[in-house]
């Protein structure tokens, strides 16, 4: 055959254009999913555990054979502890990868930067952090435990153990001051007094005139609100200075970072807090669950996080939303969640509630020992009260806004 | 009265934690003239090398008060030998050079330790003042940095080093023609600086806990501390310790962390404008 540039030309092109059909058609088999996290920088302690969740949970739904028969391409961006690159991920992740869904999102301030961009790029979003409460947006799904969850049932508790009057420390930004507000309803609500709500920015490693401070106001109840690697000083000052053993301390998310296992028990022993997840609950979901991920990623994995659960959790809703669905349209795998959808899941029963868009879920109070968590009560089923008696998406579906509580 | 006691010793230790993280500086920058800006990595290296020691069995105070000034010094050398030393008089290359060496080392520890924070318990226990309890650790802060301060001056005072040092940064050229090589001398001065860096970053560890970008919280302080004591190394770092130390924790104690910060920065602001030279450019001017 004799090739002239005419008919070379034409079967290149022909070739070129194959190739590109060929890997847009194997691109348009894969469903992506996209998680936007720390895994460098201040809050990697947080993001590491939720993306190892997150991948697991991948991996099992494709050896499973995928969703809708197609397999999930998981797209992880490190946005370093930088807020900008929250804004920047999460555009690109919604305009050119075109995912189907955005699992991610740490600290509140990132979660406000993320949601406002998939908003107006109309990608679904899932906010799998415990927070503060009050997010109200028919794009977003928030499988993390709120202050009516997890707040309501301890302060009473460690109020009856220890006494009614309560110091407050909290971390300077958006969770630590909302989340101090919440408290300090309960504390009142269960006839006690907040002695004072003192803000730290995070950066602060000396807590010595705190301590002081603490001393002088003679609280039966030191409350820590603290957030990230510089605050767990406080523990450690709070130990050396012989408080550990004379002022008992509750907190609201401590060992979420697993501060308990960075610690040594001389320093945290004894501290109270209120989850929907531990390692060591005894269900034979979670027993498997445990053996699974310590399968896939070592059995000397320090501790699987509250974090890291709900991340697992918030993949599982999502993906029994779209086979519900039978499709990864956003419209239609929200109606679907909006049914009310539950998943058997390690940490208990975990469903959506349709209003609020968060979740109706198992807590337990938990207190600190020997570097785990001996867990103590059980809470079945609490649900999401706070954000239930500001926001209702079924009544309102355009709603768009965090609120704030009412002191 | 027992408020006002364990006050006192709280003001002592933000004066001793002050001046502890300014005096490798101050013999770096104050003397030296070189703008460190990975002098933050010194102290967070110190801290690193303490607990590394001290997990491997050595005792906790050999870790504190000789490893960590050992290790660091050494490191000092190696950079100063390898980087600084081409670029004395040059401040704005200095400057640009530590910082490339703190991003560097912020990596480097980042990578060999991960970037949770880590810590040891601080030893000694506590003590009781009237209804208060508060840490022993915190009179071993005060002590070291007093003992550090003193040998300073002593070393600076009396001792032919300190005396070949402070010519040598004066007038190198003259130095060298009375038969100093100020080659060496620079290099010691460096290393020494660092060392003490170390020493600071270890006595330190065990009350913030260590984590690779612990430096940023210290390297700030630090300098407003040695700009704001002025050129003479022991009664600078001292007076400006002493008095920012004290508007820092009183105004934490009264009001919030945040405010005692901004009341610091304001001091600190203030006092350059009032006098630009720093505290020892004005008082103590025979001093040292």
């Amino acid at each position: 055959m004799k090739v002239n540039r005419r008919k070379f030309l034409q079967s290149a092109v022909a070739i070129s254009a194959a190739g590109i059909l060929s890997s847009r058609a194997w691109a348009e088999d894969t469903i992506k999913v996209a998680g936007i996290h720390d895994l460098s920088g201040g809050l990697d302690i947080y993001g590491k555990p939720m993306v190892d969740a997150l991948t697991l949970a991948v991996e099992e739904a494709n050896t499973a054979g995928g969703l809708l028969g197609r397999q999930i391409k998981l797209i992880n961006y490190d946005t370093q502890s930088n807020m900008q690159l929250y804004a920047q991920y999460a555009q690109q992740a919604a305009l050119r990868d075109k995912v189907a869904v955005v699992h991610g999102g740490i600290t509140s301030a990132s979660r406000e930067v993320i949601r406002p961009v998939l908003d107006r790029f109309k990608t679904l979003y899932f906010y799998n952090t415990m927070y503060e409460g009050g997010v109200c947006d028919r794009n977003q799904f928030d499988t993390g435990v709120t202050p009516a969850q997890t707040a309501e049932k301890l302060v009473p508790y460690a109020m009856k153990k220890w006494g009614k009057k309560v110091y407050i420390i909290a971390a300077d930004y958006n969770y630590g001051h909302i989340t101090s507000q919440w408290l300090k309803k309960y504390v009142l609500q269960n006839g006690g007094v907040v002695a004072s709500i003192d803000f730290f920015p995070l950066d602060v490693t000396n807590f010595g005139p705190t301590i002081s401070k603490i001393q002088a106001a003679k609280p039966d109840i030191v409350w820590s609100v603290l957030v990230g690697g510089a605050h767990i000083s406080f523990y450690r000052q709070w130990a050396a200075a012989g408080m550990r053993a004379r002022i008992p301390m509750a907190g609201s998310n401590f060992g979420v970072g697993n501060e308990h296992i960075v610690l040594s028990p001389d320093e945290s022993d004894g501290i109270l807090v209120c989850y929907n997840y531990f390692q060591d609950l005894k269900t034979p979901v979670n027993e498997a669950f445990v053996a699974r991920f310590h399968k896939r990623f070592g059995a000397d994995y320090p501790n699987i996080t509250e974090l890291a659960m709900s991340t697992y959790q918030g993949f599982r809703l999502w993906a029994g939303g779209v086979k519900k669905a039978g499709s990864i349209d956003r419209m239609k795998v929200i109606q679907a969640l909006e049914t009310g959808l539950s998943i058997d899941a390690p940490s208990g029963k975990v469903s959506i509630d349709p209003p609020t868009h968060h979740c109706v879920l198992d807590v337990h109070i938990a207190e600190v020992s020997g570097k785990r968590f001996k867990v103590l009560v059980d809470f079945a089923q609490q649900k999401p009260a706070d954000t239930a008696a500001v926001c209702n998406l079924i009544k309102h579906p355009n709603d768009n806004q965090q609120y704030m509580i009412k002191t | 009265m027992d408020l006002v006691a364990l006050l006192a010793i709280q003001v002592l230790y933000a004066i001793a934690a002050l001046a502890l993280i300014s005096v490798g500086l101050a013999i770096i920058f104050g003397m030296m003239r070189v703008i460190n800006l990975a002098h933050g990595e010194f102290l967070m290296l110190g801290g690193y090398a303490a607990i590394v020691a001290s997990s491997h069995g050595i005792s906790i105070w050999l870790s504190l008060l000789v490893v960590a000034p050992i290790v660091v010094g050494s490191i000092g050398v190696i950079v100063e030998r390898t980087i600084i030393r081409f670029l004395y008089g040059r401040m704005i290359d200095t400057m640009l050079a530590t910082w490339g060496l703190s991003l560097f080392l912020v990596g480097l520890t980042t990578a060999i330790f991960g970037n949770t924070a880590v810590g040891i318990s601080a030893p000694l226990g506590s003590f009781q003042i009237g209804a208060y309890r508060t840490s022993a650790y915190t009179l071993f802060v005060i002590a070291v940095a007093a003992v550090v301060l003193g040998a300073i001056f002593a070393v600076m005072r009396w001792m032919r080093l300190g005396l070949i040092a402070r010519g040598t940064m004066q007038n190198a050229n003259m130095a060298a023609a009375l038969g100093v090589n100020p080659t060496r001398v620079y290099a010691i001065t460096f290393s020494i600086g660092a060392a003490l860096s170390g020493l600071a970053g270890a006595v330190l560890a065990p009350v913030s806990g260590v984590f690779p970008t612990i430096g940023v919280a210290y390297v700030a302080k630090s300098f407003i501390t040695v700009i704001g004591g002025g050129a003479a190394i022991p009664s600078g770092t001292v007076s400006a310790s002493a008095l920012f130390g004290t508007i820092n924790l009183i105004a934490t104690f009264v009001t919030t962390p945040v405010f005692g910060e901004v009341t610091l920065l304001a001091a600190a602001i203030l006092l350059i404008r009032l006098l630009p030279q720093g505290i020892t450019g004005r008082f103590f001017r025979r001093g040292l």
